[in-house]
């Protein structure tokens, strides 16, 4: 900290002021995200734990979708042949950990505590730093939760691997998009602790409709077009997960592709700046537990 | 005989202080049936994309998610709290109850009793009674009492899941996921016929971990269906005796478990 961040005596809700350098905004954001990257590479057991179950579960889908597969019309399931279904599932199954779905509540958890305050106090905004902690996190689960799943069901099944260069880069920036869309889905989930204190509804929620809207129990495209049409325009679940998965197993050509990471990066965007004006209204009526 | 009285105690003061909250309560009840509902909504939508799987149609399978979900979500609702039993041995609460002359698991589950999770019994329950209705079944004596003693023998058979899940947490506190790839994957390994599955797969989890008897061998026998895996028709009537097995060896990890607690010290 030799810039003397944490001595100045900005706050996040006082006025900002404006860095005459973006070198130092920039070192700050780097620091943050290397503490949650070393933060997570701590939690060993629960890393193991994690990637063990989330492989039991990739056995159970992927036979249960090759199934389906096998049973349907020209043993295409919802566009899918059946290497592309095996590709769909374990890599899905890596990527569940990557975007984390499930299971972050650290925010709501601050705020019921009361902790929130020294985040608040912090010359940083909060969403800004904990967006960083968690791109920490996320880099971690790629090395340690991506690569078991997909290295087991290269070894137990006969997976689609893609043939177009442009699939790689391209897989590269959906996963990004899908990690910062799904940061701004479980920030504001957890936000709302800011009002309710207790955030078990909301969060039983999200937990229950992004499993199955994000693609990750069935590929939405076994529904119905329009509904899924309507999923992926009029909510953010899709560009959490089906929208790489897609990628990757070049369900599509490659320009309906780039349409469709094109509209996780509005998504983000949206999803972004609804973080910053819910934490700007909450940082205005906030009340600290205890006074 | 076994005094009761304490136990009761503890149920009706879980039972007050859940539905003091009434609006919170009733909330928590209507959008915890939403976890069964995607099961069995899982199902549907894949026969929407495929007329049979693994070679049962949409009647036959749904008899089989009957049976898995109302199982699992009664299992869920008597001991699915088990599963916060790292709390317990984290936060040192688990000397408490040990100390206290009544049975440790019996306390542990009714110290903190879903009843919110009773929505998604229900449910299943419904499930179940529509899957049988419509399956064209010939109903006979014997038939009667399977369909209503699988859900039972599935419902102590999942229980034995959870209760052993959960006390690898005495050997190993940081258990983190791994008992739900046993209870929740157990679950979404009997909602389908075990004929989707392969290979040393389907061994391990339908033989060796004896899930195929919780839905599968009862549908067939409900359904008077031969199984394409070559085991007899008698085989669904006997299942429910795998629950039997299933109950003792998990009071027998429990006990080893419980006598292996060290507590956490400091």
């Amino acid at each position: 900290m030799k810039e003397g961040i944490g001595v100045d005596s900005v706050n996040a809700t006082g006025a900002r002021r404006v860095h005459q350098n973006v070198v130092v905004p920039f070192r700050t954001f780097t620091a943050i995200t290397g503490s949650g990257f070393r933060r997570y590479s701590t939690y060993r057991q629960a890393t193991i734990a994690g990637a063990f179950t989330n492989t039991v579960f990739g056995f159970l889908r992927c036979y249960v979708l090759l199934a389906v597969a096998g049973a349907a019309a020209h043993g295409l399931a919802g566009g899918y042949d059946r290497a592309q279904l095996a590709t769909f599932v374990w890599v899905g199954q890596g990527l569940l950990a990557v975007v984390l779905l499930w299971g972050w509540t650290d925010l709501a958890d601050r705020i019921r505590t009361g902790d929130v305050a020294s985040d608040l106090l912090r010359p940083v905004n909060p969403v800004l730093s904990y967006l960083a902690t968690d791109l920490g996190r996320a880099g971690h689960a790629v090395l340690t939760r991506l690569v078991p799943p997909v290295v087991t069901g290269l070894l137990f099944f006969d997976m689609y691997l893609p043939k177009r260069w442009v699939t790689g880069p391209l897989f590269l920036v959906s996963t990004s998009l899908a990690v910062l869309a799904c940061f701004g889905c479980r920030y504001l989930v957890n936000a709302s602790a800011y009002w309710l204190q207790d955030v078990r509804g909301p969060m039983i929620a999200w937990a229950l409709g992004s499993g199955v809207l994000a693609g990750l129990y069935f590929p939405l495209r076994f529904l119905p077009d329009w509904v899924a049409v309507a999923l992926w325009i009029g909510t953010p679940f899709p560009s959490l997960l089906q929208t790489p998965l897609d990628v990757v197993v070049e369900r599509d050509p490659p320009a309906t592709q780039a349409g469709l990471v094109a509209l996780q990066a509005v998504w983000v965007v949206l999803l972004l700046a609804a973080c910053r004006w819910v934490q700007r209204r909450a940082e205005r009526k906030l009340v600290i537990q205890g006074g | 005989m076994v005094d009761l009285r304490p136990y009761v105690a503890l149920f009706r003061g879980q039972a007050r202080s859940l539905t003091s909250y009434r609006a919170s309560f009733a909330l928590e009840l209507s959008t915890n049936v939403f976890a069964t509902v995607m099961d069995v909504a899982t199902v549907l939508v894949l026969f929407r994309v495929s007329r049979t799987l693994g070679g049962f149609t949409l009647h036959e399978a749904l008899l089989v998610v009957g049976l898995s979900s109302c199982a699992f979500a009664a299992a869920d609702l008597a001991v699915g709290n088990i599963e916060r039993i790292k709390f317990y041995v984290r936060t040192g609460l688990l000397d408490a109850v040990l100390v206290r002359p009544l049975g440790a698991l019996p306390q542990l589950l009714l110290m903190d009793l879903p009843l919110r999770k009773a929505s998604r019994c229900a449910f299943g329950t419904g499930v179940l009674v529509v899957a049988a209705a419509t399956a064209g079944i010939e109903w006979t004596p014997g038939r009667v009492a399977l369909v209503v003693a699988a859900p039972l023998a599935g419902m102590v058979f999942f229980s034995a899941i959870f209760v052993v899940s959960a006390a690898v947490a005495f050997w190993w506190v940081e258990t983190g996921e791994i008992g739900n790839a046993f209870t929740y994957g157990g679950r979404d390994f009997t909602s389908y016929p075990i004929t989707v599955y392969s290979g040393w797969f389907r061994r391990l989890f339908a033989y060796g971990m004896g899930f195929a008897f919780v839905a599968y061998y009862p549908a067939l026998a409900l359904l008077g269906r031969a199984d394409p895996l070559g085991l007899p028709v008698w085989v669904g009537y006997a299942s429910p005796s795998v629950a039997v097995v299933a109950a003792v060896a998990a009071t027998a990890v429990w006990r080893v478990g419980i006598r292996h607690y060290r507590s956490t010290g400091s």
